[in-house]
């Protein structure tokens, strides 16, 4: 330090360079980005979007069995029984397998009795076949508010547009809702398995 | 220095003559194109179209198939996020093996990127009991809960710090990405890895021809060779062409949920928002972006 004739001047120099490092190196540009953020998730998120109307949502074809719907083909020559009992004629399977809260409920709590082609309410207003959810809700409203997000059942489609829903039909036999056992695929091979 | 510099003229001869052949040869000069590949950060558009194109016609060679390998960058605005529901997975499997045909990985010797965990539900998640070797007649078994594990697209991740190589990265959407011709494999990320998420390709991967996924992406489905180190890319082929990855299409109990953290309506913010979300190896700090849930 004693041979440097500028040893004075070096330390407050370096010091000051470093403090306006410090002071200009540092800012933030956040509120700059926001904004240029904000842009770029509306425009990532209008690819392939088509707005809905509330309330209505593109589901997947209810999963009729075949020939079995429109009902009035049957319905509309046969007297309407509103006896409750286990069906032995027609739909007899659906009676044997009838696992949806059986000890109080029966066809035409879901069913309409006049108009074999809807679904009913609670409040008797009639519901179509595609919209049968609202119906569903009714008693499980977690489950409806989960699926008009998303989160509950599938949704078929792009993560950044337009997506189909599976109704909860599609998965869940409503005459007996509870999942199937399924078969398991086959487990990765084990070290030892490898020759 | 009698000897007339006899190692100089030695060498001078031997470089002359194997620059020779290699230019009389008319040697294969795409191959040394992707030996002397530069890493893929810093290539232009248009050095990427041209390794890309290089590729389908070699996949054509080989798998007589006419494949397309795409180069797309990350789409602006988006942060790729995963929700997994614990109270719905069954522990089927069906999406380990939509993963292994969407994302052509090798089947002999076999390289499954999901790893689906059985735990005890009276342990809770215990990986020290944990089984992915469960086989029963059928699922989901009494007592039990079922743990996919595959690439938690850290925010923090470790893999890519101790790349010696800079041959594995996060893109700018989040997904942690690895250039297979880069790649060394000297494993350094399988150790640094938590959740056991990176595979390595032992011996040369066998994919059956019939099966191969020709939608392709240059960081993620194309296929790989010995000796590179292979992950889970939230199916980078179809997430940045705005579908959804091969394991969340095929669960048949809808258990997997993917989308944009960025959007706040998407089903993945809404469950951050309004479900009791956990992540795996929440200590270490590694910030997954892949959480599990419990939607009921």
């Amino acid at each position: 330090m004693k041979n440097n004739k500028y040893a004075i001047s070096t330390i407050p120099v370096i010091l000051v360079a470093f403090l306006m490092v410090l002071i200009f190196g540092c800012t933030s540009n956040e509120s700059k980005l926001e904004k240029s953020e904000i842009k770029k998730i509306q425009v990532a998120n209008d690819v392939n979007t088509k707005i809905e109307k509330p309330g209505e949502y593109a589901v997947e074809p209810p999963p009729f069995s075949d020939g079995i719907y429109p009902c009035t083909e049957c319905h509309k020559d046969l007297v309407p029984n509103p006896v409750k009992r286990k069906l032995v004629d027609m739909h007899d399977d659906i009676s044997d397998m009838f696992n949806h809260d059986k000890e109080n409920r029966w066809c035409t709590d879901c069913h309409d009795l006049k108009n074999r082609d809807s679904l009913k309410l609670a409040n008797g207003s009639l519901l179509s076949f595609k919209e049968s959810y609202k119906l569903c809700g009714q008693c499980h409203g977690d489950k409806l508010r989960d699926w008009k997000v998303g989160v509950h059942g599938k949704r078929k489609g792009y993560w950044n547009g337009k997506k189909e829903y599976l109704l909860c039909v599609n998965c869940h036999n409503p005459h007996s809702p509870r999942f199937k056992e399924l078969t398991p695929e086959p487990p990765p091979v084990r070290q030892e398995d490898i020759k | 220095m009698e000897k007339e510099n006899s190692r100089r003229s030695f060498l001078k001869n031997i470089s002359l003559a194997t620059f020779t052949t290699l230019a009389v040869s008319g040697c294969n000069m795409k191959a040394i194109d992707e030996f002397l590949q530069q890493n893929f950060r810093t290539l232009s558009q248009g050095e990427k179209d041209e390794i890309v194109k290089n590729l389908e016609a070699k996949y054509k060679e080989k798998y007589e198939k006419d494949t397309h390998v795409s180069d797309k960058p990350a789409m602006e605005g988006v942060l790729f996020g995963y929700a997994l529901d614990l109270s719905r997975c069954i522990g089927c499997r069906r999406c380990v093996y939509a993963c292994v045909k969407e994302n052509n990985q090798s089947r002999d010797p076999q390289i499954q990127w999901i790893q689906v965990l059985q735990m005890e539900k009276e342990k809770g998640i215990d990986y020290a009991h944990s089984t992915v070797h469960y086989n029963p007649e059928k699922v989901p078994e009494q007592g039990h809960f079922y743990v996919p594990v595959a690439c938690q697209q850290c925010r923090n991740p470790q893999c890519t710090k101790v790349c010696p190589a800079k041959a594995t990265w996060q893109e700018p959407d989040g997904i942690v990405v690895v250039d297979y011709n880069w790649c060394i494999g000297c494993r350094y990320c399988m150790a640094a890895c938590p959740y056991g998420a990176r595979h390595f390709n032992w011996g040369e991967p066998n994919l059956p021809v019939e099966e191969l996924n020709t939608e392709m992406h240059y960081l993620g489905n194309r296929p790989r060779t010995k000796g590179v180190v292979e992950k889970c890319t939230f199916c980078v082929q179809r997430t940045r062409e705005g579908k959804y990855p091969a394991c969340v299409e095929i669960c048949p109990v809808g258990a997997r949920k993917f989308g944009n953290l960025l959007d706040p309506n998407s089903e993945v913010r809404y469950i951050l928002e309004n479900k009791r979300v956990l992540v795996l190896k929440e200590e270490l700090n590694t910030q997954p972006k892949f959480y599990y849930f419990f939607g009921i």
